[in-house]
């Protein structure tokens, strides 16, 4: 199957696979989310042709769970745990810092897509609450006073990177 | 067998047994929303979501389900007790507080399976109102309207689209509360692969899903000073007495043509006089392509649904289906040529009004390729007989004492095979009883077929025609017709024709039939009144039918000829697959 | 490998092991394994997690070492049948550790008897409840015990393929749950021909994608099934037709990190451990307001207060305990009358929560116990699926009733309604989110109902953390420097130099800085 579309072409390789069945619907998605960052339309598309099934099928199952997004997100994630432990242990607050330094609110990306925050339910190390997780950095018992020196240590990251 | 007591009542039941069917045997009431059991046609929606049918197992806190939950031995049900009434009407109450109580101004008013039960269950007030789900009112369509926020997630339509008719327009999108019933990357609807079958909005228990209304051009049309023609389809005159509160399977030809007349049409004609003339180009197609044993099977294209199935699910099959027009608008067509000219009228002075047991003839209507070469179209407002139904409700006819009256001469004229394109099978049968003269020169019998009749979702034939076999199909039900193409083209199955309706039974269940609210016996009882029409008749054979030879001899010549093909034929366009 | 090799490896690796942990400080010598050191670890029953932290997860000989194989190669060598394994875990009594507590024997038996052509072992590793991370901690330093339980599981329902359920958010388990598996086909531990026999076990990983009702067995289903994770009506068992429609069991990963136990050890031994009841230990993630959180492994009907008092050390910063929620969002809040319940599945049901996933949050003085049965709730209304009425309209309206409460429009009657809904909820959802979900509205109306009270009628928060029913107030302490002044972020106190300042309580927005920089302590909260 070729679209002759370049953008797509990675996701075209891992398709190639013929044992891929309609079971591994969420594995491909997986897949196209590590990849691109979101799941393209193009993206859903292909992927219902490959394992014959309505496009309707693929998009109900991206929009079910919450893993998957369909608009790109921001080159670091901030994942702030609001499960229990973290969240009795003042997270909220955290998040506020977060929000109030970076000007979005949580689930949005920055403008100049750097960063998104990303609320999440507990993230395992909840002994160590409040939990964040940016990229796949964890940090522990953060309070919102340690906000800016997170946040300075990943724009600089971006910022060689670029 | 299983014995069991509901409120105290003991029953005796086989293993299988719902309580809901338990109940019902002892005469129970117990409400019902998200449940619809089309056994007929070996279909449920088994969501089991709405939790309206709650029922009480003495001693036990969590309740079960009576739609679903099968009879156990030794059960004690209530369906009476203070904690089932609190919890229906708790469920009601919830669905009620997100949703627009705007019944007085609801395309569903009075036959909304919703309205009807908060009235049971005595709703006088929300107690807990709340966020409600907000969404855009898609009406992209000619054919559907979606309205999300009157959704109650009974998943109904999606049993319809995807399971029965294989189609997969409509799914659940997102989670929890914010779940709505959407397209594919939210769609609207004219741009998806959806065939407008309108079987969703058949079963939409609530105003969800609704035809575009089309009442308001009808009545323009008719106070205009345009000569206003309506035809009327085999399926509408044994379902619309229905809508007056007459038994199911109430031929109601003679008071519809009277009804119509009191409305205001200049003419008033019948769309069977059509369907003998698309009997003579399909038949005349079918011994055409026998002989030159190409292109088979043929494949009927009555139905603008499964034209448009086609269309998008099998590209490469496109050659085979017949190029006939569908029968309205060959009338259309005919109408707006030969009649016009008869009656000296500028066809762009003659407005065609179809009254159909179909959503999609709405969606067909307005296809580019079923007009004229200057823009005029075949037909230009379609209606279901569920808007004709209000029409004469809002005239205030006294409908089921209006005396009968005749169609209008000429193309009010048709013959017993017309009659019967109304269920699945009969176009085929209808196709047969003249191609059989036609290929054997022989006089036909017995122009019964009965194994092409009944509500099974394929039937299959082999008939003798002279020294060869005509193998035929009938499907109905788009997911059955996507087996007998799967079949066909994978070289598993050979047949000569193929009739495929895309709503299961064929048009007497159409998507513009009055609601049967999932009792598959209207069905069964439109189909006995279409088959009692066809007895009924004088002439059962289209090729006898001698209004539609004189319409051959005056205009149109041979037989699938130039001139035929010109007015009476039509071409397909390939459709993506979304 | 076969029978003998894996006979030679053991004592092999247990001599490399035993060279490994030498001179180790935080390891000690244990009856003849070993054992985490220090008191935290002392006063535990480590069964489950008997290995945790001592032997290195990336090296299956360390598996090996401590026994590992052993039970599932006994099994295959003395050819004892499936019936019989089946038998033995009726007997242990072993009931899942996910949440339900359902004897994991029966479930087998309905597997094992039901005749199909393929069967399936799901091992549901989506550890979902926020709060618990025992089934993570396992995967990530035990993956071999749950491979082996699965392994025995399939053998003994006839079971030839199998799945691991696990969240995307657990990236670590995920490795290590590879690494093992990749380990264990290595040495014909896993796969086709085990250990030289007939029998055949192929593992495959599944990924969660966000949903924490995926955690559901049928909704877990739908999952690896590629679609929407949404809860069936369950017509048939999911032991009869599960996955594919075949007969399925669905065990979560500290019940079958408790299987291999009990074969090598029997299930007379199991049962020695625990109550009558709920034989075996059970962990307990630890954590909220206590002095020291993690995770403690304990026999079942251990008292409550020993678990937070004399492991866990008490109440952090010597606050009062207030209470201890169990189960998750599914659970309930236990408040300080039954900190000497005997923790078993039967005794927190009749109490009013449950054992969920073995999730224990301390609470104290400082939380309020209607803004947590808030937490929860939107917890349970985020993650419902949608598809029942009285999940998905029922709990976003109870969320909204508790909002309303908290920011201080709440009635009397409100409390009324919630439990009218809570309760026809609760008996009305299709599937054990919804059955559970108002639990802990449940629990705290009944043991906190001054605290609802307080907030609804009197418009005040007892703990202080509803914002709106918070209220600052500057004492005749004030000496006029006008610091608080100053910092106000929206202006709203005033004052003339050296006297008593005020502060305007319509602009107030309870930040609470005035408090921080006050120098005298002027300013409290009501
Ligand atoms: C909403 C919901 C979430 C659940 N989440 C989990 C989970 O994260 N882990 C788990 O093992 N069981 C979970 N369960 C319980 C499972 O449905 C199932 O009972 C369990 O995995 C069976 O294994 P066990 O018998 O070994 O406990 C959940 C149940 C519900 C209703
Ligand atoms: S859908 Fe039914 S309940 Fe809703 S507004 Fe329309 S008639 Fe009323
Ligand atoms: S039922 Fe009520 S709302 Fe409807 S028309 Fe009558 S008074 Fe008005
Ligand atoms: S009209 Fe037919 S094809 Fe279109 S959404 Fe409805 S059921 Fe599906
Ligand atoms: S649109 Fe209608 S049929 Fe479909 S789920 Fe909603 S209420 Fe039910
Ligand atoms: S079967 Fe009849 S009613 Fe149904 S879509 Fe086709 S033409 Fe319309
Ligand atoms: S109870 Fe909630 S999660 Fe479970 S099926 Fe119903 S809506 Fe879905
Ligand atoms: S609590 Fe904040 S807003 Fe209120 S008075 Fe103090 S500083 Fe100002
Ligand atoms: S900071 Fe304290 S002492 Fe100073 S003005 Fe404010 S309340 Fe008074
Ligand atoms: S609650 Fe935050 S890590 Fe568990
Ligand atoms: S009718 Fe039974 S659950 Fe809806
Ligand atoms: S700082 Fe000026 S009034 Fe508060």
């Amino acid at each position: 199957m070729c679209t002759g579309n370049e953008f797509l072409q990675p996701l075209e390789a891992f398709l190639a696979d013929d044992k891929l069945t309609e079971s591994d619907l969420i594995e491909i998605l997986h897949f196209t989310q590590n990849h691109f960052g979101y799941i393209p339309d193009e993206a859903q598309l292909l992927i219902a042709k490959r394992l014959k099934i309505p496009t309707s099928r693929v998009y109900g199952v991206v929009t079910f769970y919450s893993y998957f997004t369909q608009v790109p997100k921001g080159d670091n994630q901030i994942s702030i745990c609001l499960g229990t432990a973290c969240y009795i242990k003042g997270a909220q607050n955290v998040l506020n810092e977060f929000e109030k330094q970076l000007g979005i609110s949580s689930g949005e990306t920055t403008a100049d897509r750097h960063f998104s925050i990303n609320p999440t339910r507990c993230l395992g190390d909840c002994s160590k609450a409040p939990v964040v997780m940016v990229n796949d950095d964890i940090y522990s018992r953060v309070e919102p006073g340690d906000v800016s020196k997170i946040l300075a240590k990943y724009r600089s990251d971006s910022q060689e990177a670029r | 067998m299983l014995h069991l007591t509901i409120n105290d009542m003991p029953i005796l039941v086989r293993k299988g047994t719902t309580i809901l069917e338990a109940a019902k045997q002892l005469n129970i009431k117990i409400p019902t929303l998200c449940h619809l059991d089309l056994h007929d046609f070996k279909i449920v929606n088994e969501s089991v979501s709405c939790r309206v049918c709650v029922v009480e197992e003495v001693g036990k806190d969590k309740m079960l389900t009576a739609c679903s939950t099968p009879c156990r031995e030794g059960m004690n049900i209530r369906t009476d007790s203070i904690k089932v009434i609190k919890a229906r009407r708790m469920m009601v109450e919830l669905l009620l507080s997100n949703h627009p109580t705007d019944c007085l101004i609801c395309p569903k008013n009075g036959e909304c399976e919703l309205q009807a039960l908060a009235a049971d269950v005595g709703i006088k007030t929300i107690r807990y109102p709340g966020a409600r789900t907000v969404t855009k009112v898609d009406r992209s369509s000619k054919s559907i309207i979606r309205d999300m926020s009157k959704c109650i997630l009974c998943k109904r339509c999606e049993t319809m689209c995807s399971t029965v008719q294989t189609v997969g327009t409509l799914t659940d999108v997102g989670r929890g509360f914010d779940t709505v019933v959407g397209t594919l990357l939210a769609k609207p609807m004219h741009e998806t692969s959806c065939t407008f079958c309108g079987q969703c909005l058949a079963v939409c228990p609530t105003a969800a899903l609704t035809e575009v209304n089309n009442e308001d051009k009808v009545w323009d049309a008719l106070s205009s000073s345009k000569t206003v023609i309506v035809q009327t389809a085999p399926a509408v005159r044994v379902a619309l007495g229905e809508i007056f509160g007459m038994a199911p399977g109430t031929d109601v030809t003679g008071k519809m043509v009277s009804a119509l007349r009191a409305m205001g049409f200049d003419r008033v004609y019948d769309t069977n006089f059509a369907a003998d003339v698309t009997i003579i180009e399909e038949a005349s197609e079918l011994v055409h392509r026998l002989t030159h044993n190409e292109n088979l099977p043929l494949l009927t294209s009555c139905c603008p649904s499964w034209v448009k199935f086609i269309e998008h699910n099998y590209g490469d099959m496109l050659h085979i289906p017949s190029s006939c027009k569908s029968p309205h608008e060959m009338f259309g067509s005919i109408a707006k040529t030969y009649l016009a000219e008869k009656m000296g009228i500028d066809p762009k002075d003659m407005v065609v009004v179809s009254v159909m047991p179909c959503v999609a003839k709405k969606y067909e209507s307005a296809r580019p390729e079923l007009a004229s070469e200057e823009g005029i179209s075949d037909v230009d407002i379609v209606i279901t007989t569920r808007e004709l139904g209000h029409m004469l409700k809002d005239l205030s006819l006294d409908f089921p004492n209006l005396p009968d009256s005749d169609f209008d001469d000429f193309m009010g004229e048709s013959s017993g095979a017309a009659s019967i394109f109304g269920t699945s099978g009969g176009v085929l049968e209808a196709a047969i009883r003249t191609a059989y003269e036609w290929v054997t020169g022989d006089y036909l019998e017995s122009l019964d077929f009965t194994e092409l009749r009944g509500l099974k979702g394929i039937k299959e034939a082999i008939i003798p025609l002279g020294d060869k076999q005509l193998r035929v199909a009938v499907s109905s039900g788009l997911g059955n017709a996507r087996k007998l193409l799967d079949s066909i083209r994978s070289g598993e199955a050979q047949y000569d024709a193929i009739e495929i309706m895309a709503c299961p039974g064929g048009c007497i269940d159409g998507g513009g039939q009055p609601y049967t609210h999932g009792d598959t016996e209207i069905i069964q009882k439109r189909m006995n009144a279409i088959y009692a029409n066809d007895r009924k008749k004088i002439i059962r054979q289209s090729h006898k039918n001698p209004q539609v030879k004189k319409l051959y001899d005056e205009f149109l010549g041979e037989p699938y000829g130039e001139k035929a093909h010109q007015i009476l034929h039509t071409t397909y366009t390939l459709r993506p697959k979304i | 490998m076969n029978f003998q090799e894996l006979r030679d490896l053991q004592p092999i690796a247990r001599k490399k092991l035993d060279e490994r942990l030498a001179g180790n400080p935080d390891v000690e010598i244990y009856g003849d394994g070993y054992r985490l050191s220090g008191d935290y670890f002392r006063r535990q029953t480590r069964v489950v997690l008997r290995n945790s932290d001592i032997i290195d997860p990336l090296n299956i000989e360390e598996y090996i070492a401590m026994d590992g194989y052993r039970a599932l190669a006994d099994i295959l060598e003395k050819e004892i049948s499936p019936a019989n394994v089946v038998e033995t875990m009726i007997e242990a009594k072993l009931r899942g550790r996910g949440g339900a507590g359902f004897p994991a024997g029966r479930k087998w038996k309905e597997a094992h008897d039901y005749d199909a052509e393929r069967k399936y072992v799901i091992c549901n590793a989506d550890e979902g409840d926020p709060g618990a991370y025992m089934d993570r901690h396992i995967l990530e330093s035990d993956p071999h015990a749950v491979l082996e339980g699965m392994a025995i599981a399939a053998y003994a329902i006839g079971a030839d393929y199998g799945y691991i359920y696990v969240r995307a958010e657990y990236p670590i388990a995920v490795k290590r749950l590879r690494a093992a598996i990749a380990q264990a086909e290595e040495r014909k531990l896993l796969g086709d021909n085990i250990l030289g026999t007939d029998f055949c076990f192929h593992l495959e990983l599944r990924l969660g994608a966000g949903a924490f009702v995926c955690g559901e067995a049928t909704a877990m289903i739908e999952s690896i099934e590629g679609r929407r994770g949404m809860p069936r009506f369950k017509r048939h068992r999911t032991a009869h037709k599960g996955l594919f429609g075949m007969p399925t069991i669905v065990n979560n990963v500290e019940t079958l990190a408790n299987v291999a136990g009990i074969y090598r050890n029997g299930p007379e031994w199991f049962k020695s451990i625990g109550t009558a009841g709920s034989p075996g230990t059970k962990v307990f993630a630890l954590v909220g307001k206590i002095a020291e959180p993690g995770l403690v492994e304990v026999p079942m009907g251990t008292p409550l207060r020993e678990i937070i008092y004399n492991i866990g050390g008490g109440i952090k910063d010597n606050k009062k305990f207030k209470a201890v929620q169990t189960g998750g969002p599914s659970g309930g809040c236990i408040p300080e009358q039954f900190l000497d319940i005997q923790v078993d599945f039967d005794e927190l049901v009749r109490i009013g929560s449950i054992m969920g996933s073995g999730g224990m949050v301390i609470m104290d003085e400082d939380d309020c116990m209607v803004d947590i049965a808030r937490f929860f709730m939107e917890f349970s209304v985020e993650e419902s699926c949608g598809k029942c009425t009285p999940c998905r309209i029922g709990n976003k309206r109870i969320l909204e009733l508790l909002n309303k409460i908290i920011h201080g429009d709440g009635r009397e009657r409100d409390l009324d309604y919630l439990k009218e809904l809570s309760l026809v909820i609760r008996d009305t959802s299709l599937c054990g989110l919804g059955q559970s979900a108002t639990n802990p509205v449940l629990s705290t109306l009944k043991y906190f109902e001054d605290e609802y009270k307080a907030h609804a009628i009197d418009k005040k928060c007892p703990a202080g953390v509803c914002k709106a029913l918070k209220h600052y107030y500057i004492s005749d302490a004030c000496v006029g420097c006008g610091l608080c002044m100053r910092n106000c972020p929206t202006n709203c106190i005033s004052g003339e130099p050296r006297s008593k300042h005020t502060i305007n309580q319509e602009s107030c927005v309870q930040c609470g800085t005035c408090v921080n920089v006050c120098p005298v302590k002027a300013i409290h909260v009501e």
